[in-house]
C-alpha cells in the first residue's frame, strides 16, 4: 500500500496493519523486523513510513480519568481531537497541543511535541506521568521519569524507535471555559517582534505569524498572537465539519506573486497595531484544522516543511541571516510561524531548546532542496537543530550534529532490544541502527 | 435510553456506542472476546454511559442465546434500543471449494441473526415499544460473484426483517435494516480504500439518524441507494458477462 507523511513526500509502498488489541501488537512486532509505528500521520516527512508499519487507529480507548487531578490514561492511538471533544466540556484541556488536533498521543510522545505555551509549561512530555511500552523482544514494561528512567526519556522524542508505546498517563489541565482571550500585536519587522514577545513573556501563549517574503526593512514583519483562557464562559467545542479539499490542487496555485498577495493581505488585515479578541478554542489552537487535507493544496509532489531552533545566545543574528536568504530565494511559503522557546528538557532527542523555533513550508522542487542544504549550514554553525517530525531530507552529518545526545539513545536503544526490531525510512536515512 | 448492542466489538457497533455515550446512556453489550468487551466498556464509561454491564457469548452458540437476551432484558428491565453488528466477511474462493466453510459464513452472517431476532423479537412485542437495528449490507441486495455466499446471508436477514417489520409494526415496535457499503474497518483492512469508503462514525451518525426519524431501511453512507438502485436495475442477461 502507498503510504505518506503529511507532507505527502516522500511516498513509498509498505505493508500496513491495524491491531485492535495489545496482544496482536505483540504478534506483530514478534514476526516483523523494523517495525515502523504508525499514528495518525500528522508528521511532515518519512518518521511514520517503513516497510511494516503498525498503525494505532483501533488502540483508541480511554482507560481510566481522575476528575480530581485531571490524570488520564488511555491508549496509544487516541486522538488528541478525541480529548478535546471529550474533556473540554467537563473542563479540561491539553497541557501541551501542537498546532492540530488530529495527532494521536503516540505521535505526540514520539515527537515531543510543543505548543503555544512552550516558554511555560515545557513539551507534551513533561506532562507524562507513565506509559507502558511494548519492546523489541515482545515484552511490555512500564516507564515513567523514576522507572526505567533511561527508557523514558529515550522513548519521548524517541520517534518510535525505541518501541510500540501502548498506552499513557499523563495530565490535563483544568479550565473554566473554552473562550480565548486573544490578543494580536502588529510587529513592523524581526527586532519589533523579538522585542515584542520578551515584553509579553509572561502571556499563557504566543506565537507568531510571520511574512517570510517581506524584504530589507519589513525583514520579519509578524503578527504576533497571544492568549489567555478566558474565566468565564461556555465549555463547548464544535465536532468536525471541516472543509475537504477534494483534489491536488495545480502545484502552480501556489507560486511567490500568490503567496506574496496572500501574506500581504494576511498582515495588512490587521488595521490597528494591537487588538483583542475574544476567540473559540478550535480557532485560537488549530486554525488549520478547519480545511480538510489542505496538504493537497501544494499539489501532487508535495511539500516539505522546514522547522529549525536556533538557541538563544547569538540566536537573533543567525536568525535575521536565515530570514535574508528565505526571503532572497523568494521561495518560501505561506505564512511561516516563528515562536520562543523556554528551556529544553531531559529527554534524549526532544527538538525543543531555549531559543527561536521557525517553521515554514516548501513545495517540493529541486531548488527548494539546494536552499534547503544551505540553511542547515546555517542553523548547525549557530548551534541549532532541525525539528524530527517535520523533516523529509536532512542528512545524517546534520542530524548528528544537531542532536548531540544521539550516540546515548542508541545505546539505550541497544539494552531495551529495539536495534534491528524497530526502524523508520527516516531513522535510516539518519544512521541509526 | 436503555441500548442493548449484539457484536459490541465490531468497529461500527464502537462508533455507534461512542456516539450513544455522550448522551449519558445505560448500555449493555454482548461480544465474543472477553478482553475488549473489558476495554470497551471503561472507554465508554468514561466517555459518559452511566451503567454499563456486559456478557460474553459466541453468536454461532444458539443454545445460549435464550437464556443470554433474557439475561440482557431483565437486567435494563426496559429496552430502547437493540443494535446487532456482528459479522465476517469470509472467503467467497473459500466458501466455494468447501461447503462446510459456506455453512459456517451462513451461520455466522444469517442463521445466527435470524435465532437472536426471534428472542429479541418477543421481548420487544411484550414491551410495545422500543427499537431493533440491524446491520445488514448492500451485499445483500444482488447476488455478485466476488462474494455472493456473504450476499446471500446478508439478504436472508434483510429479507427477514421485512416480515418482522410488519409483524412488529403493530405492537409498536420499530425494525429498521442498516445497509453499509464500503466501510473502512477491521473486517475490510486488506481492502484498497477508494473515494466511496467511509469511517464508521459516519455510519454511526447514520444510524442514529435513522432511528430518531424512525428509518425502515437506511444506505449508509445515503449514496449506496442511488448505486444499488442502479445494480439492481442491471438485467440479468448482462449482469452475468459483466466482472462486478
Ligand atoms: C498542521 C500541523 C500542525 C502541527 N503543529 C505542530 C506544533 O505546533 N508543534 C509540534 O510539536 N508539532 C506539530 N506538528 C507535528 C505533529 O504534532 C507531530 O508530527 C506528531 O508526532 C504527529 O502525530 P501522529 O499521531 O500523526 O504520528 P505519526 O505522524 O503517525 O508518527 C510520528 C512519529 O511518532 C511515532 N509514533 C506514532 N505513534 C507511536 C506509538 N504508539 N508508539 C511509538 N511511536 C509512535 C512514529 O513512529 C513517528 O516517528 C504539526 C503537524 C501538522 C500537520
Ligand atoms: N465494513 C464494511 O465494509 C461493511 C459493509 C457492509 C456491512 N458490514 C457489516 O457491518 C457489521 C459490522 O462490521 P464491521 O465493519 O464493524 O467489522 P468488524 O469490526 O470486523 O466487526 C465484526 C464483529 O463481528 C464479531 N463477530 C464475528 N463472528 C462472531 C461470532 N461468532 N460471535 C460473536 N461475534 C462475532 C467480531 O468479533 P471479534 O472481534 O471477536 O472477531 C467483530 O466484533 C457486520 O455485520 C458487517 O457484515 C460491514
Amino acid at each position: 500500500m502507498e503510504a505518506h507523511g503529511w507532507g505527502r513526500y516522500p511516498r513509498l509502498e509498505g505493508e500496513i496493519t491495524y491491531p485492535v488489541t495489545s496482544a496482536q501488537c505483540v504478534s506483530e512486532v514478534m514476526h516483523n523486523a523494523g517495525l515502523t509505528p504508525q499514528g495518525l500521520g500528522r508528521s511532515y516527512g518519512d518518521s511514520c513510513l517503513g516497510r511494516h508499519m503498525l498503525n494505532t487507529r483501533y488502540l483508541d480507548h480511554y482507560i481510566e480519568f481522575d476528575e480530581q487531578t485531571g490524570l488520564l490514561t488511555c491508549a496509544a492511538g487516541v486522538s488528541l481531537d478525541d480529548i478535546v471533544q471529550t474533556f473540554v466540556p467537563k473542563g479540561w484541556f491539553l497541557s501541551v497541543t501542537p498546532g492540530t488536533r488530529f495527532v494521536t498521543v503516540g505521535g505526540a510522545i514520539a515527537s515531543d511535541v510543543h505548543g503555544k505555551n512552550h516558554h511555560l509549561d515545557g513539551s507534551f512530555c513533561d506532562h507524562v506521568i507513565q506509559m507502558d511500552l511494548l519492546l523489541g523482544n515482545g515484552e511490555k514494561v512500564s516507564l515513567s521519569p523514576t522507572l526505567n528512567a533511561d527508557l523514558f526519556h529515550a522513548t519521548c522524542g524517541g520517534m518510535g524507535l525505541t518501541g510500540v508505546i501502548l498506552s499513557a498517563t499523563f495530565r490535563l489541565k483544568s479550565i473554566r471555559s473554552s473562550d480565548m482571550l486573544t490578543t494580536t500585536i502588529k510587529a513592523a519587522d524581526i527586532d519589533a517582534l523579538l522585542d515584542a514577545f520578551e515584553e509579553n513573556q509572561d502571556a499563557s501563549y504566543s506565537v507568531a505569524w510571520i511574512d517570510c517574503l517581506a524584504r530589507d526593512k519589513n525583514l520579519g514583519r509578524s503578527l504576533l498572537m497571544l492568549g489567555e483562557h478566558a474565566d468565564e464562559g461556555p465549555l463547548a467545542v464544535k465536532g468536525k465539519r471541516r472543509i475537504p479539499v477534494p483534489v491536488d490542487m495545480p502545484a502552480n496555485l501556489l507560486n511567490p506573486y500568490t503567496v506574496k498577495l496572500f501574506n500581504a493581505a494576511y498582515f495588512h488585515r490587521i488595521r490597528q497595531s494591537r487588538i483583542s479578541q475574544v476567540a473559540s478554542l478550535e480557532s485560537f489552537f488549530y486554525p488549520l484544522d478547519t480545511l480538510d487535507n489542505w496538504n493537497r493544496l501544494y499539489g501532487r509532489k508535495g511539500f516539505i516543511q522546514y522547522q529549525f531552533v536556533l538557541p538563544k545566545s547569538g540566536g537573533i543574528i543567525g536568525l535575521k541571516k536565515i530570514l535574508e536568504r528565505i526571503s532572497q530565494s523568494g521561495m518560501g511559503s505561506f505564512l511561516a510561524v516563528l515562536k520562543v522557546f523556554g528551556k529544553g528538557n531531559n529527554n534524549m532527542l526532544s527538538f525543543p531548546k531555549q531559543g527561536y523555533t521557525l517553521a515554514l513550508d516548501f513545495k517540493v522542487e529541486p531548488k527548494a532542496f539546494e536552499l534547503l542544504n544551505g540553511l542547515d549550514k546555517l542553523v548547525l554553525d549557530e548551534g541549532g537543530r532541525l525539528y524530527l517530525a517535520k523533516d523529509a531530507r536532512m542528512g545524517e552529518a546534520a542530524f548528528k550534529a544537531g542532536y548531540s545526545r544521539w550516540s546515548e539513545f542508541e545505546s539505550v536503544r541497544e539494552r531495551y532490544h529495539a536495534i534491528g526490531a524497530f526502524s523508520s525510512e527516516q531513522s535510516r536515512r539518519l544512521g541509526l541502527r | 435510553m436503555k441500548i442493548l448492542i449484539i457484536g459490541a466489538t465490531s468497529a461500527i457497533a464502537e462508533a455507534t456506542a461512542r456516539l450513544w455515550a455522550e448522551a449519558g446512556h445505560q448500555m449493555y453489550l454482548i461480544a465474543r472476546d472477553e478482553t475488549r468487551l473489558e476495554t470497551i466498556s471503561s472507554d465508554l464509561k468514561i466517555r459518559g454511559v452511566c451503567q454499563i454491564d456486559s456478557q460474553q457469548m459466541d453468536v454461532n452458540e444458539l443454545s445460549q442465546h435464550k437464556l443470554i437476551i433474557d439475561k440482557a432484558f431483565d437486567a435494563l428491565k426496559f429496552i430502547d434500543v437493540v443494535l446487532i453488528a456482528h459479522g465476517t466477511l469470509g472467503n467467497q474462493e473459500a466458501c466455494e471449494q468447501d461447503f462446510e466453510v459456506a455453512l459456517q459464513e451462513f451461520h455466522t452472517n444469517a442463521i445466527s441473526t435470524l435465532s437472536l431476532l426471534t428472542h429479541i423479537a418477543n421481548r420487544m412485542e411484550s414491551q410495545k415499544q422500543g427499537t431493533i437495528a440491524v446491520i445488514s449490507s448492500v451485499a445483500g441486495d444482488r447476488g455478485r460473484q466476488s462474494n455472493y455466499l456473504y450476499g446471500t446471508a446478508k439478504g436472508t436477514v434483510s429479507i427477514f426483517l421485512q416480515g418482522l417489520r410488519q409483524r412488529l409494526y403493530k405492537s409498536g415496535v420499530h425494525v429498521m435494516t442498516v445497509k453499509p457499503g464500503f466501510v473502512d474497518t477491521p473486517m475490510t483492512a486488506a481492502f484498497k480504500k477508494g473515494p466511496l469508503w467511509a469511517k464508521p462514525d459516519v455510519i454511526a451518525q447514520c444510524i442514529d439518524n435513522g432511528i430518531r426519524r424512525k428509518r425502515n431501511v437506511i444506505y449508509t453512507p445515503w449514496y449506496w441507494w442511488i448505486i444499488m438502485a442502479v445494480i439492481k436495475m442491471i438485467p440479468e442477461t448482462i449482469m452475468k458477462k459483466i466482472v462486478l
